[in-house]
């Protein structure tokens, strides 16, 4: 089996002896951090001691950002400037951004759209990682402490695009992914762990701007997700601008002419009157636009709902094809986990309640129970988990990833709802005489032609030898890691030539900007920082330099004279990096003992995973 | 050791499989391999995990799925279920297909004729699950057991044209 990894710069081991590990929440509205304290998850409160952090930035005219409540606070004043609902942009295209008819001057950009701010054109990724890095001094403030790791969670149907972005928005934040996890999932982590859940459970996540259903076998810590669909573009701001149209149809006027300014506060005003009809019959809808018009009603709960059904409908469609693919019914699921404050909404607890004719189970914070989940993961991830204490995740992808074939077709590689990790191939040939060179177009989505899905990269393997069509054999393999990513490499078999491309997506950031966006970040970062960072490398290389000669110890069979030479060569770096002031040199040293110890360490994980499958069967015969 | 589906979970490889050890054996070696028991693992050994996670994945996927897990074992017999120029079907199958589809086209008006289509194609099924496992558990007569594959499949193909054919809800 040919597998590949996409390279990670500047990813190294995590140290071993620094545990704290947190769950990010980074939603459409709000966003939380969240640890395990005490055995217990807890999301961790700002200095003002609330607990959420509106996912808000507002860019200053002096390069300064403020984010959260404060930000918040002056959208309607300054629009442009002011960034909420970042996440429904990540990996997006300029013509998704504006369908969503949210009020920003976008710029179209390749691969994915910027947001025109008074400190120039924002990448969306920008946008998010500043969310994150508020969060992560959070934590740091709060804990005390570094971090090892965070587990970020994304919309389980967030597609490959949308993950890389978030993925991306995280390193840029200096935060080290320890995996990305599907929202619903995290719920249903922190629901199950709680209630000792057995048996098929449903998560209903409708957030500020995504809609997630996921359906769940719970078994004796296994949290199996049978099959997941959603709509990654269907959320609370729609329920809002649906509220925004109908006000405006009443008043007489044509949102056409609105400046973002008016559209900014009427969303505002539709979303407190939305939230108040959660407990009120009726709540007053009051602006006066900038030319001094005024848009006045009084909204009942019986209008809004009508309003909202067509949304409504349309989760519960999702949820409909979940099921199907779950091959269950909605008798079969047990309980009902809501999550995302939009499910307060009374209207949608009463549908869900009815399609799966059992009442919703409402007993976890809505806001907070993704964070919580993500939190008690990032533990386990972290290896704090307490004997006994100890569970398995299995995910699913959301969407089927295929290539294009001839005519425009999709052949579809690995379907949705397949088990991750996942790797699979298909092989191809060549249609012309003395064809040397084949290209493949990676795609996602569930129809049948190419234009109707997501183009996920291009990519051209050349080098083909010279033969008659049809007698060249194209081995495509597709691998989705436990993050849901996506890397496929392509290989021509019949001749035994190699010719294997690794793809990264075409899309968001390339590793270079990213890599010169931290570069900028570390430039500007204080001596303390510095200091702090020069510190970090250097346990950092005492560690792996630790490990490597115990690993030497156990397994050097593994080991030819050469390759063995090669890493003493790099050990005895490792330990002169202990004298060296510069970063940089240290991180070059701890590099070079990651690479020159790679395939030793691939090596050692076959054999200690063959011993463990191993054991496993003599267990079984006694 | 563990080289083909049915060792890497340390099961016998038939047609007639206890599908619960199976689930508790892919259990067991997904939770040894998964990527989340090595997230702070070096880059090396979270790839060899992930490829070991995927196998056992790919490997339960294969085996769980009845036509798959006989698709499978012919396969791994040397029977090549690929090959176009073997299309030769049995005529009572041709019969019975064609037959099959037109009820496919009125399932289209009538939901009677879908329950009646979807009867017929689950008897199908069972019939087939029974004549694989003769073929080959029992006679050991992978060749054959091919033919009949090929037939399960064109009737896993019908069943799904009639799931796709029905409302959503």
């Amino acid at each position: 089996m040919a597998l590949l990894q996409i390279s990670e710069p500047g990813e190294s081991p995590a140290p071993h002896q620094r545990r704290l590990a947190v769950g990010i929440d980074l939603g459409t509205t709000n966003s939380l951090v969240a640890a395990v304290r005490s055995s217990v998850a807890e999301v961790l409160e700002g200095a003002d001691g609330r607990p959420l952090l509106p996912s808000a930035v507002r860019y200053l005219p002096d390069g300064r950002a403020v984010t959260g409540y404060d930000a918040l606070a002056q959208q309607a004043q300054d629009p442009s400037n002011t960034i909420v609902s970042v996440k429904r942009f990540m990996g997006r295209g300029i013509d998704e951004a504006r369908a969503t008819g949210a009020p920003y001057e976008f710029v179209d950009a390749p691969g994915m759209v910027r947001l025109r701010t008074v400190q120039g054109d924002l990448s969306p990724v920008e946008v998010s990682a500043q969310i994150l890095a508020v969060l992560r001094q959070r934590a740091e403030d709060v804990l005390g402490d570094d971090l090892v790791g965070a587990v970020i969670t994304v919309p389980a149907y967030f597609d490959d695009a949308q993950r890389q972005a978030t993925r991306d928005a995280a390193r840029l934040a200096g935060l080290n992914v320890l995996r990305l996890l599907n929202e619903p999932t995290a719920a249903a982590i922190a629901y199950g762990l709680d209630n000792a859940a057995e048996g098929v459970y449903a998560v209903y996540d409708l957030g500020g701007g995504t809609f997630d259903v996921s359906i769940l076998r719970l078994t004796r810590g296994v949290f199996e997700v049978i099959a997941t669909g959603g709509d990654t573009a269907l959320g609370g701001d729609d329920f809002d601008a649906a509220i925004v149209r109908h006000a405006l149809a009443q008043a007489g006027i044509d949102a056409a002419g609105l400046t973002l300014a008016d559209r900014r506060g009427l969303l505002v005003a539709a979303r407190a009157a939305r939230e108040a009809l959660t407990d009120a019959d009726t709540a007053p809808l009051q602006l006066m636009l900038q030319d001094g018009r005024v848009v006045a009603l009084e909204l009942t709960r019986a209008q809004f709902e009508q309003l909202a059904q067509p949304l409504v409908e349309r989760t519960l469609d999702s949820a409909h094809r979940a099921l199907r693919d779950a091959g269950l019914a909605p008798a079969d699921v047990r309980g009902v986990v809501m999550v995302g404050g939009a499910t307060r909404m009374p209207v949608v607890r009463r549908a869900v309640g009815e399609l799966f004719g059992t009442e919703p189970l409402i007993d976890l914070d809505p806001d907070q129970v993704v964070a919580l989940g993500a939190a008690l993961q990032a533990n386990l991830l972290a290896g704090n988990r307490a004997p006994g204490e100890d569970w398995l995740l299995l995910d699913v992808i959301p969407l089927s990833l295929g290539l294009e074939t001839m005519g425009g077709l999709v052949e579809r590689v690995i379907p949705r709802n397949s088990t991750i990790p996942v790797a699979r191939a298909q092989e191809f040939t060549t249609f012309k005489d003395g064809q040397t060179a084949m290209s493949v177009h990676v795609v996602q989505g569930e129809r049948e032609l190419v234009a109707d899905c997501r183009s996920l990269a291009r990519f051209e393997l050349r080098g083909i030898p010279p033969m008659v069509a049809g007698a060249a054999r194209i081995r495509v393999t597709f691998q989705v890691d436990a993050d849901g990513l996506l890397s496929v490499t392509a290989r021509e078999q019949s001749t035994g030539v190699e010719a294997a491309v690794t793809v990264k997506p075409s899309y968001g950031l390339t590793d270079d900007e990213i890599a010169g966006m931290l570069a900028e970040s570390v430039r500007q970062a204080d001596t303390d920082a510095r200091a702090r960072m020069l510190r970090e490398q250097q346990v950092e290389a005492r560690q792996l330099a630790e490990s490597v000669r115990a690993a030497l110890q156990a397994d050097g069979d593994l080991l030819a004279a050469d390759e063995r030479a090669r890493v003493d060569e790099c050990l005895a770096q490792a330990d002169a990096a202990e004298g060296l002031t510069d970063v940089e040199a240290v991180r070059a040293a701890v590099q070079a003992l990651s690479a020159a110890t790679e395939d030793f360490a691939a090596r050692r994980m076959d054999r200690s995973i063959r011993k463990a499958l191993a054991g496993r069967k003599l267990d079984e015969i006694a | 050791m563990a080289d083909d589906h049915f060792s890497l979970f340390g099961l016998p490889a038939r047609f007639d499989l206890d599908t619960a050890a199976l689930e508790r054996a892919w259990r067991d070696v997904a939770a040894r391999v998964h990527p989340d028991r090595y997230a702070t693992a070096s880059p090396a050994e979270r790839r060899v995990a992930m490829q070991w996670a995927a196998r056992a994945n790919e490997a339960y996927r294969q085996l769980r799925d009845p036509l798959l897990r006989a698709r499978y074992l012919c396969e791994q017999a040397g029977v090549d279920l690929q090959t176009e120029s073997n299309t030769a079907m049995d005529p009572a199958f041709l019969m019975q297909q064609m037959e099959w589809r037109e009820m496919l086209d009125d399932a289209r008006q009538d939901p009677a004729a879908v329950a009646r289509l979807q009867a017929e194609l689950d008897q199908a099924r069972e019939q087939m699950r029974g004549t694989l496992a003769e073929l080959l558990d029992e006679r050991r007569d992978p060749a054959q057991a091919g033919l009949k594959v090929r037939e399960w499949m064109f009737i896993e193909r019908l069943a799904e044209e009639l799931a796709a054919a029905r409302p959503l809800r």
